[in-house]
């Protein structure tokens, strides 16, 4: 397998993909947050100092979900009014990407899927029920966050997103559905919610006294 | 990366040192010093509420303590003090966040010394139409409506990871399958559920390492498992073993029991009678085991009674077992129709009889009368009786039964609390609540 790498146009360093199919990431030297054009990367901004937070995850921690082993390649921090949380983005073993959430600790790991005539997002109403691959769900929050961060692989550019619009759905079983509409086009992400352990996660970040 | 993990914060209101144990996590912190309420986002701390409640709550689990539940090391890092308030009385509970930064959140709650391990649940449970006390289920589980109360928050400590005032009050619906309880908390925004599962008192206290005995729980608590049920179910399934032990014996004793004809012998007798009429019948053998012998006496008496002292003698040993029996039969007809009383054969039992030969002595009495009265008296050994098997059933049920009546004083105590206490009818019509006109 060979491992896609290329230089920084910022500073020069080499950048090593861990995904194949990362659209964006950043340079971990300079900060630059840098698009990819095929084998050459366009330099389209700079990343910001992340906060002070308390994820245990960081970019290189692996485990497994749902018996796929997984490494974690890149991270977007939303911010909305009762805080923030991270999406990490995740690598599967067979290179399909996932979206690892720590939400104040509480963890969820989700996949987007194609699904026909998504609706518009003023027109969920909380309550609102929707059948997803023979699973039901019921709207339950509306989320309006921006982007705090962003650090590693993506599998879409964000450099040009400011805020971001979630709907949130629960079925009666761990497992939820989000809508996301950050982009025109709404995105469907199916997931159930996980506990810490579960995930048998290697390679975190250490954090003192505990 | 900075890994701040505890900011160095002052209190704007009384500029006592404000530590963040979650960092950023925390919405909302109390001062140690003043217990004025903070709005941990803002990087001022700014005020959300001085205190100003005059009571003052000590948690017994220490702030800052580290405790290990489950294999895991959470720390206790926030405390409320809730209450909700039925027919006029406060009922108030505590409440400890315990938090750990891999892991995330878990809450202790302690009432009367009732202590519960709740994690929130990451979904809603499913109602179970149509039932009434509402049902629902969760994850397989069947949880019965307990209450439904508004809680008042009255007292807090620490940090937290929602914003939270002194005097904020949700409405909260408790659902419970000991040992577990299934709680939601409604508020405008949102509903969120927890499921705890009832924790004894020493569990805590080794947990967090307490110093001294936790406080022993008061009455039932609303999730609390009976301990006893186990144990009843067993002894059920003894006392079924041993009932059905008794059966089979019992069986076996009616096919191979001897009913073994001894003695049988007719005669007849007028009255008055003098002392002189006692007789003794000829030597009769008693073979075989020690056994009982079934006295038969049968006396053709119509409106009539006889009585019959009667000694069963050893022949060898001049050993006597003496007893009384009367046979009396009286019948006729009045404006509820015919009737009869009594009957004119009488059967008796002489317990634990060894083998020997043996002889009867008789003295029949009567009233005065005219006519002969004729009579029978036959014996027969080894016979099986009922009564015996009746009273060790009996006795062999006593146990499990005091069991079951145990059982139910403890649902009752449960439920007592309770929007449906037992043996009230559950309300269709709507005078449940009504109803408690204190």
């Amino acid at each position: 397998m060979t491992i896609l790498a290329a230089n920084c146009p910022g500073c020069g360093a080499k950048i090593e993909f861990r995904w194949s199919s990362a659209v964006q990431t950043t340079c971990p030297f300079c900060k630059a947050i840098l698009v990819r054009h095929d084998v050459d990367l366009e330099k389209v901004g700079v990343v910001g100092d992340f906060p002070a937070d308390n994820s245990p995850i960081q970019l290189g921690t692996t485990g497994t979900y749902a018996k796929r082993p997984f490494t974690v390649v890149g991270r977007i921090l939303y911010e909305y009014e009762r805080g923030g949380w991270n999406e990490w983005h995740l690598r599967l073993a067979d290179s399909a990407s996932a979206w690892l959430s720590d939400a104040m600790s509480e963890y969820a790991v989700s996949q987007a899927v194609t699904a026909p005539d998504l609706p518009a997002s003023a027109s969920v109403h909380t309550g609102e029920r929707h059948k997803w691959e023979g699973r039901d769900y019921i709207a339950s929050t509306l989320t309006s966050a921006h982007y705090r961060g962003v650090e590693g692989e993506l599998p879409f550019e964000t450099w040009n997103r400011r805020d971001a619009t979630f709907i949130d759905f629960d079925s009666n079983d761990d497992h939820f559905a989000t809508l996301d509409y950050s982009d025109d086009t709404p995105v469907l992400y199916l997931g159930s919610y996980v506990e810490f352990s579960d995930l048998r996660m290697n390679n975190l970040r250490q954090i003192e006294g505990w | 990366m900075t890994a701040p993990d505890v900011k160095a914060l002052t209190c704007p209101a009384c500029g006592a040192a404000i530590t963040l144990r979650t960092g950023a996590q925390a919405l909302t912190v109390v001062c140690d010093s003043c217990h004025a309420v903070l709005d941990a986002k803002d990087s001022n701390l700014s005020i959300l509420q001085k205190f100003g409640v005059k009571l003052h709550w000590t948690p017994a689990i220490p702030l800052g303590t580290k405790g290990d539940l489950k294999g895991e090391k959470f720390m206790a890092i926030g405390f409320q003090v809730r209450s909700i308030t039925a027919d006029g009385e406060k009922y108030s509970w505590r409440e400890y966040t315990l938090w750990n930064p891999y892991q995330g959140y878990r809450y202790l709650s302690e009432y009367d010394g009732h202590w519960n391990d709740i994690v929130v649940a990451k979904s809603p449970p499913t109602p179970v139409p149509g039932s009434d006390p509402p049902v629902v289920e969760f994850h397989g589980e069947v949880f019965k409506h307990f209450q439904t109360a508004e809680a008042t928050t009255d007292f807090i400590l620490g940090e937290f990871p929602w914003q939270v005032k002194v005097g904020d009050k949700v409405q909260t619906n408790d659902y419970v399958s000991p040992p577990h309880m299934l709680s939601s908390e409604v508020t405008k925004e949102e509903t969120t559920w927890s499921i705890g599962t009832y924790s004894s008192p020493q569990f805590i206290w080794n947990a967090f390492s307490l110093p001294g005995e936790p406080p022993s729980p008061q009455g039932v608590f609303e999730n609390q498992p009976d301990d006893y049920g186990p144990r009843a179910s067993a002894l059920a399934k003894v006392f079924a073993l041993f009932a059905a032990l008794l059966i089979v014996f019992f069986i076996a004793r009616q096919v191979t029991a001897l009913r073994a004809p001894i003695f049988h012998q007719s005669y007849a007798f007028k009255s008055p009678t003098s002392d002189t009429s006692a007789f003794v019948t000829p030597v009769f053998p008693i073979t075989g085991h020690t056994s009982n012998v079934e006295v038969t006496i049968s006396a053709n008496v119509a409106n009539s009674w006889a009585y019959f002292n009667v000694s069963l003698i050893n022949d060898q040993t001049g050993k006597a077992i003496d007893f009384g029996r009367e046979v009396g039969y009286y019948y006729g007809s009045d404006s509820d129709g015919p009737w009869s009383e009594g009957s004119t054969e009488d059967v008796s039992y002489v317990p634990a009889v060894p083998p020997g030969n043996y002889f009867l002595r008789v003295q029949p009495e009567g009233p005065v009368s005219f006519s002969t009265t004729n009579y029978s008296i036959a014996l027969r050994r080894d016979v099986p009786r009922l009564a015996w098997f009746l009273i060790a059933f009996v006795l062999l049920a006593a146990v499990p039964m005091f069991m079951q009546f145990r059982e139910m004083m403890f649902e009752s105590m449960r439920w007592k609390e309770s929007d449906h206490p037992m043996g009230k009818t559950s309300s269709g019509t709507d005078d449940g609540d009504s109803s408690d006109d204190s």
